[in-house]
Order: C-alpha cells, then sequence, then structure tokens
C-alpha cells in the first residue's frame, strides 16, 4: 500500500469523526409567516432545532409528534459509524488492502440504509396523517424532500446535508480515491 | 367741466388694489422642504429604520417608539397610564406598578424620556421618564420595551426637572415644579406662607449599575422657585449637574405676570459628587416620608409596591459649596451642557439673547468669590458677567431648548418665533434658521445630549398643530418634524403626527437596541405564582368565594374551555399562561361583561384578570389576538349560576386526538 493511500485514509476516517461532533443533515422550512425559517437538524444521535414549533404546526394537518424516543436508529448509528470508522483506520495501520475494501462497502451500504431509512421515516410522517386534523386537504402527502426543495402548503420545505454530512460524504469520496487512485508513473522515470 | 370725485377716486382705489396684492407685508420664508426629501425618508418595506425614536406621550403619560427616518410608530410603551390594549394597570400583575402614596392613580403626565449612559453615552439599556404630576420616574427595559420600575418621589409637586441622568447613570434626577411644604409638614398651611414654609427638593436616584434598580438616595433641600430643566455635567464637568429655575419672585398667584418681573432668574448648580460625599459622611438628615416603590419583576412577570417611610435631607443653606446661582435672563427653560462638558447654555424663554455659561469661569468665580448677593442668606449667586462666555444674539423669539450635532453646532428651538436656529458653538454665531410647523417645544438630535452626538437627524417636537394635516374636529394630534442637518443649510424631511404631546424625545443609533432585544419569555423561567406550565396541569379551585382558574393558551385552544360552578358572589382570577415559545404569537383573553379590560399575554408570560361576574347565565371567554387560522375557534364558556346555588367546581376540554 503506498503512502498516498494511507494518508487518504486517515484524512478520510478524521472526516469521518466529524459526524459525532456536527449535524449531518437538515430540514428546513420556510413560509410568508416564518421569514427567519424554521429548521430541525439531525445527528448521528438525535434532533436539534426548533422541533416544538414544527410539532406545533404540524397538529394543524394531524402529522404525528415528531420525538426523539421514537427513533431506535439514533441509539444504534454511533456505534455502527463508530465501527465503520475503526474498520478505515485498521485497514491504513494493516496497510489491508482487503480491509480499505471492506470499508468502502461498508460505508456504501450504511450510506444506502441510511438514506432509504430517512426515507421510510419522511414517508410515514407524511402520509399517516390524523382523520382529525383540522386542516384536510385532499390528496396531499406533507412528505418531506429526501434531497432538494419542495412546496407543502404554505411552506417550502428544504432537505440539505448539514456540516458534518457535506465532512462524512468528503471522507466517502476520500476513500473511493484511496481505492482507485493509481497515481500514473511517468514516463521519465521509466527510461 | 364737472368735477367729479369719483374720478380723483378711483386712482386712490387703484394704489389700494396695487397695494393690497403687492402690499408691505413681509414675505414668508420660502418651502424648506429637501428636493430629496421623500429619497432620504423612504425606508423600504421590510426594511429597518436607522434609529428609533422614544418620544414620550405627555399628558398620554406613555412613551411611544417610532422609526426614523419613516417615522413609523412602531410602538407605544404604557409607562402611567392604564393601558387597555394590552392589561397594563388592569392586570393584577401590573396593577401594583401605577400604585403611589396616594393609592391607585391611572394617568400621568409623560415629560421628559432618558436613555441611560455610560461614559456620557446612549448606551441602549433603559429609558427613564418623569410623571410630571404626580411625581414619579419610571425606567423602561429597552431589551423588552417594558416599564420595569417606577419610584414616586416625596416631598415635591410637578416632577418637572426629571429624570436627566449623570454621565454613567450614577442617579437619576427629579425636581420641583412646584414648591410646597415638606410632607412632614403637612399641617393646615395658608398658601399665603409661601415665603416661610414652602421648600423645592431636588431629588437624587442611584440607579444600580448591572440591573438599573432605582432607590432614592437623597434630596436636597433648596429654595422655594420652581425648578423647570436640568442637565448634568460631562467630562470635566462631571461632578455638577444644572437646574433652571424660574419665580424666583416666590409668587403663589398668577404666575403669568408675578413671576416674570425680575430681569434674571437663575441656573442652580449642584455639586452633585460633593452632597454624594456628604451623605456618605453621615451629613444628612432622615426625615419621615411616604413614597411608592414599584418593581417589575421579569422572572414573576409580577409588579410588586413597597411604600416607603424615610428620606435623607441636606439642607443647603447649611453646608456651603453645594451649590451656587447663576444668573439667566428671564425665566430660564431648558440647560444644556455642550458636548466637551465646557459650556452650559441656558434659554431665557423671555429673553432676547441665548447666554452660553463657562464652566471654568463659574470655577474661578466660586474661587474668587465674585459674587452678586445670596440667597436665602448663604447661597451664593455668582456674578453673571464673571461666569458668562458670551450670547448669541438675535436668536429669535423665545428659546427654549438646545441640543448639539458631531461638527460644533448647536440648534436651539424658538417658540414664539417658531423656528429652530442654528449656532457654531465656539463663536456663537448664528448659521442658519428653519421654521417650525408649529411653535416647538424640545427638539431632540440623534445622542443630541449626549458626550458624543451622531447628528443626521434632528426632531422638532411642536405645541401646536392647526393645518398640518388633515382635520380631525377640534381636537388634533400634536406635531412633529424631521429635519436633516447633514448639511451646512437644515432641511425639512417629514412631518409626522403623534400620540398625545410629543413633549421630548432622545433618539438612538438602532443596532444599540436591536442586539438586546428579548423575541419571547423562556416559560422554563416562569416563577409567577399561578403560571401553568403544561395543559395537563390546568385546572381550576374554589377557596370561599376565590375562585382561581389556571388556564393555558396555545394555538388555537384555551385549556380549560368548558368551567361551571362559578356563582354570583366570586371573584374569579383567571392566570392565563401563554405556552408558546416563539416570536409574535401572543395571546388575548375577554370575557363578556367583565368590568375590566383585556389580557395580551405574551408567549411564555402569565397575567391574571379579575372578573367578579355580575349575571348569571353563559358567559363566553375567547382569545383576543388573531393568532392563527383557527383563531376564531379559540373560546370557552363559564357556567355563572344563581348565588348559594351548589353547582360544583367542574372543568374540561374536549380530547384533542392529534396531540395524544
Amino acid at each position: 500500500m503506498k503512502t498516498h493511500t494511507r494518508v487518504l485514509i486517515f484524512i478520510s476516517s478524521l472526516l469521518m469523526l466529524s459526524a459525532y461532533f456536527l449535524p449531518l443533515w437538515h430540514i428546513l422550512l420556510d413560509a410568508p409567516q416564518y421569514p427567519e425559517g424554521l429548521e430541525m437538524k439531525i445527528w448521528l444521535n438525535g434532533l436539534s432545532g426548533n422541533i416544538d414549533q414544527i410539532n406545533g404546526l404540524n397538529h394543524y394537518i394531524g402529522m404525528k409528534f415528531i420525538s426523539v424516543d421514537d427513533f431506535k436508529e439514533f441509539k444504534i448509528l454511533p456505534y455502527v459509524f463508530g465501527a465503520l470508522t475503526l474498520i478505515g483506520i485498521a485497514a491504513g495501520i494493516a496497510k489491508s488492502r482487503k480491509l480499505l475494501w471492506t470499508w468502502f462497502i461498508g460505508l456504501g451500504l450504511f450510506a444506502i440504509v441510511g438514506f432509504s431509512d430517512f426515507y421510510m421515516w419522511e414517508y410515514r410522517y407524511g402520509h399517516k396523517l390524523n382523520p382529525h386534523a383540522a386542516i384536510k386537504v385532499e390528496g396531499m402527502n406533507y412528505q418531506p424532500p429526501l434531497f432538494g426543495y419542495k412546496q407543502l402548503l404554505n411552506f417550502t420545505a428544504g432537505s440539505l446535508p448539514d456540516t458534518g454530512g457535506i465532512l462524512v460524504g468528503l471522507g466517502g469520496v476520500l476513500a473511493a480515491v484511496a481505492l482507485f487512485y493509481k497515481p500514473r508513473i511517468s514516463p521519465n522515470k521509466i527510461k | 367741466m364737472k368735477f367729479s370725485p369719483y374720478k380723483l377716486l378711483a386712482p386712490a382705489l387703484a394704489l389700494l388694489a396695487v397695494g393690497t396684492i403687492y402690499g408691505c407685508k413681509p414675505g414668508k420664508a420660502g418651502s424648506s422642504v429637501d428636493a430629496d426629501a421623500a429619497q432620504k425618508v423612504y425606508v423600504a418595506p421590510g426594511k429597518y429604520d436607522e434609529v428609533y425614536a422614544f418620544l414620550s406621550g405627555g399628558f398620554s403619560g406613555q412613551v411611544a417608539a417610532y422609526g426614523i427616518p419613516s417615522g413609523r410608530l412602531l410602538k407605544v410603551i404604557p409607562v402611567f397610564s392604564q393601558n387597555p390594549e394590552n392589561g397594563y394597570g388592569y392586570s393584577e400583575e401590573t396593577k401594583p406598578m401605577l400604585n403611589t402614596s396616594h393609592g391607585f392613580v391611572p394617568w400621568d403626565d409623560s415629560h421628559h424620556p432618558e436613555l441611560s449612559k455610560t461614559n456620557g453615552e446612549d448606551d441602549g439599556r433603559w429609558l427613564f421618564i418623569n410623571g410630571n404630576n404626580t411625581p414619579r420616574i419610571a425606567r423602561i427595559n429597552l431589551a423588552t420595551f417594558k416599564t420595569a420600575e417606577i419610584l414616586e418621589l416625596p416631598n415635591i409637586g410637578g416632577n418637572h426637572a426629571s429624570p436627566f441622568c449623570t454621565e454613567n447613570t450614577e442617579y437619576v434626577v427629579g425636581n420641583t415644579r412646584f414648591s410646597e411644604p415638606l410632607d412632614n409638614n403637612r399641617t393646615d398651611n395658608p398658601i399665603s406662607s409661601f415665603k416661610q414654609t414652602f421648600k423645592g427638593a431636588v431629588s437624587f436616584v442611584k440607579v444600580n449599575k448591572d440591573n438599573g434598580a432605582m432607590n432614592l438616595a437623597f434630596q436636597l433641600i433648596v429654595p422655594a422657585f420652581n425648578y423647570d430643566l436640568a442637565h448634568a455635567g460631562k467630562g470635566p464637568s462631571h461632578d455638577w449637574i444644572f437646574f433652571t429655575c424660574y419665580n424666583t419672585e416666590q409668587a403663589h398667584t398668577l404666575l403669568e405676570v408675578n413671576a416674570s418681573q425680575r430681569d434674571k432668574d437663575f441656573i442652580m448648580a449642584v455639586n452633585w459628587k460633593k452632597a454624594e460625599e456628604m451623605i456618605a459622611a453621615g451629613k444628612g438628615t432622615k426625615i419621615p416620608a411616604r413614597y411608592a416603590h414599584n418593581v417589575y419583576n421579569e422572572n414573576t412577570h409580577t409588579a410588586t409596591s413597597v411604600i416607603e417611610t424615610e428620606t435623607q435631607t441636606i439642607d443647603v443653606t447649611k453646608f456651603p459649596g453645594l451649590v451656587y446661582y447663576m444668573p439667566c435672563p428671564k425665566s430660564p427653560h431648558g440647560v444644556d451642557v455642550t458636548p466637551d462638558g465646557l459650556s452650559i447654555v441656558a434659554s431665557g424663554k423671555l429673553a432676547a439673547v441665548i447666554p452660553v455659561f463657562s464652566y471654568q469661569k463659574m470655577l474661578d468665580a466660586i474661587d474668587k468669590k465674585q459674587y452678586d448677593g445670596m440667597v436665602e442668606g448663604n447661597i451664593p449667586v455668582l456674578k453673571y458677567e464673571a461666569v458668562l462666555r458670551g450670547e448669541v444674539k438675535k436668536p429669535g423669539l423665545g428659546p427654549l431648548h438646545t441640543e448639539f450635532d458631531d461638527k460644533g453646532y448647536a440648534y436651539t428651538t424658538m417658540f414664539v418665533s417658531s423656528e429652530v436656529v442654528k449656532w457654531k458653538v465656539d463663536n456663537l454665531e448664528i448659521i442658519d434658521r428653519i421654521p417650525s410647523y408649529y411653535s416647538p417645544g424640545h427638539l431632540s438630535i440623534v445622542g443630541g445630549d449626549s458626550q458624543k452626538p451622531y447628528g443626521k437627524y434632528l426632531l422638532s417636537l411642536n405645541k401646536i398643530t392647526k393645518d398640518r394635516y388633515l382635520p380631525t374636529g377640534p381636537e388634533l394630534a400634536q406635531a412633529c418634524q424631521l429635519i436633516d442637518i447633514t448639511g451646512n443649510k437644515m432641511k425639512l424631511l417629514l412631518d409626522f403626527p403623534t400620540i398625545g404631546e410629543p413633549h421630548y424625545a432622545q433618539m438612538i443609533l438602532a443596532d444599540k437596541i436591536l442586539k438586546n432585544q428579548v423575541k419571547f419569555f423562556k416559560l422554563e423561567e416562569n416563577k409567577n405564582a399561578y403560571v401553568t406550565k403544561s395543559e395537563k396541569d390546568t385546572k381550576v379551585v374554589r377557596n370561599g368565594n376565590r375562585v382561581d382558574v389556571y388556564m393555558t393558551a396555545i394555538r388555537s385552544h384555551l385549556a380549560p374551555d368548558n368551567i361551571e360552578g362559578i356563582k354570583i358572589g366570586d371573584e374569579v382570577y383567571v392566570h392565563v399562561t401563554n405556552l408558546e415559545q416563539d416570536w409574535d404569537v401572543p395571546h388575548g383573553f375577554a370575557i363578556k361583561g367583565a368590568n375590566n379590560a383585556e389580557l395580551l399575554v405574551m408567549p411564555g408570560e402569565t397575567c391574571t384578570l379579575k372578573w367578579v361576574p355580575g349575571l348569571a347565565g353563559i358567559v363566553p371567554f375567547y382569545c383576543t389576538d388573531f393568532c392563527s387560522a383557527l383563531h376564531q375557534e379559540m373560546q370557552g364558556y363559564f357556567r355563572v349560576s344563581p348565588a348559594g346555588s351548589n353547582v360544583p367546581i367542574k372543568f374540561s376540554i374536549g380530547e384533542n386526538p392529534v396531540t395524544q
């Protein structure tokens, strides 16, 4: 294993660790009456932001109250992600390409499962509405977008990576580079 | 040819007609409106004004906050008058704010707003204002725009020379417009005993520099004149404060004539630092007094009123060196200190000049004992010529008040000739004048009474309105004009009506206030004795004929909303807690037929409405502040049963399936 590969692995692992200190994702809500916007930040182990205000508004459309306790994911995620990062560091220390592959596939699976889970939650919150809600709009669901923006009644809902998410994503890219990038050997040196 | 008198008359008539049209009437000053006025006062929708202007409401008893340069009214802050609009002075929590030694006084005459100062600069923390009629000083918290404290002042009548503050808000002062016998001499004095029994009392109210809490530190007992206005020294003159006094004739009837006899009245210079030292050295005399001290606690959202029973006084005739009088022409009104603290500008309202006194010359005159007689035997009157730096000649008629800009100019209002006059502080020369519509009293410049004026805008606060706006019957709003003072010539920008009487104003850059703004009260910090922090804790409790309703408000319901078991003869206290924790979601509360106002409850706050039902039957209540799409659903019913009935207390709210 080349030195540059190992450096990339270590930088990537360092970036991954930011997930413990920075929010991964956020959902933004903008409406005429909320020019300052409402936001909910998603962390590896919980939620923060204007959850109470969002719940206060959601009760009009009969959406289930968002509560951290409802998400078992937040209890497991820190360990799963920690284990993954350890595999990466181990690959760098042991100079093992096999471990590097394991790490890379693990990260890929983590991303796929994570986003699917996120989508499922969004679907459930957006569709399972209390039939006694004050505001009912025929055919309307309130599922926020997985990525990007969507108009939900008077609110523009945005779903975008936060600082931690961007750094983890960058870490993932670096892991891929570590695995696949081979510097072309200069023809001069062959001579 | 027959002589016709008509032929002779014709040219005479023609001459008269021409004379009438082009006659000898002097021309009026042309329009002084800035050609770019519209652009200069236009604040685009959604944008903020550059400056907050706090205008006293005069006889409205309140303070109004306006945005400058737009002149938009931002808020009326209730201070000395009950305000049914939000329940101030009506709710159980705020009633104690209007308590006095005379009992509950629902109104006052608020004159002079004064921003708190640090190092002589406006710091944006508090706004003080005097109650003129029943002597009081109020402190408004500029983080919440709520009145936080009201302190009554004993021994005086007409707290007009108030609440001007010293350089670091060490003290705010109060002084009497009406001299009167001290409160401990409230025997049946004849009015004609004025010269023997009447006194003036200068109150020094200490302000806690951390939390603004006020207390009456001491009062200087001074001769019985009418004390009008005041301003504290700055920089070199830090230790002194200056008061104007008129009626040195000591008239007690027809003052209009009898108090205008003497050629000169006085500026009273008080060495407050020395007075403070004397009090610290135990030289004060404690005398009984009764005055209310009302404090609004921002955690309990509740005011308490305590009647104090003592004050410390110093008789200035017994302590030479505390007080000196400087002669000032003709019933002086305003007294203003230049930003450098070296000159004192006084305005004799009937005088033909504006005298400018020198602080240094005053000290020298005191040193050299350049006296021109004594008041009450041993208070020196300094020689006019010895203390005078110079006079602003022919300024106009009826000079009243002066403020300063950042470029070395002073601006003085002329009540009688209805104009603002700009003059140079160093050479006392008049530079420019601009008409006011009509008869200005005070004027205000951003930071204009501080050590570091910002300049730019000047407000002329006028006493007469007449034809300035669309007429509204005999009673008109009062007027104020915004003037651009950035150039050599003053330019009129805007003219807008105000609440009450815009007696005086203070202006401050918005940034200094914006940074401290509270958006809502934290529910977890609410320590009100009757707070209900969650809907499940709502209840109705009977104790004899007192019924306490612990109610919550959140979009879009009041809980409980069905209440039974109230009886005629009950006193019902409805304690409404607003559970919202977001900006700008107040809830209102009103009960049909209540002999009381409504409540306007801010997020996280608890307010109590006392209601004594008068008729048996069903009584609706509802939220009065359009809070949400389902605001019209935010309502409930009381059932009021006849006296002596045995309907038990019962309260409920329908199950909300959505929040379960």
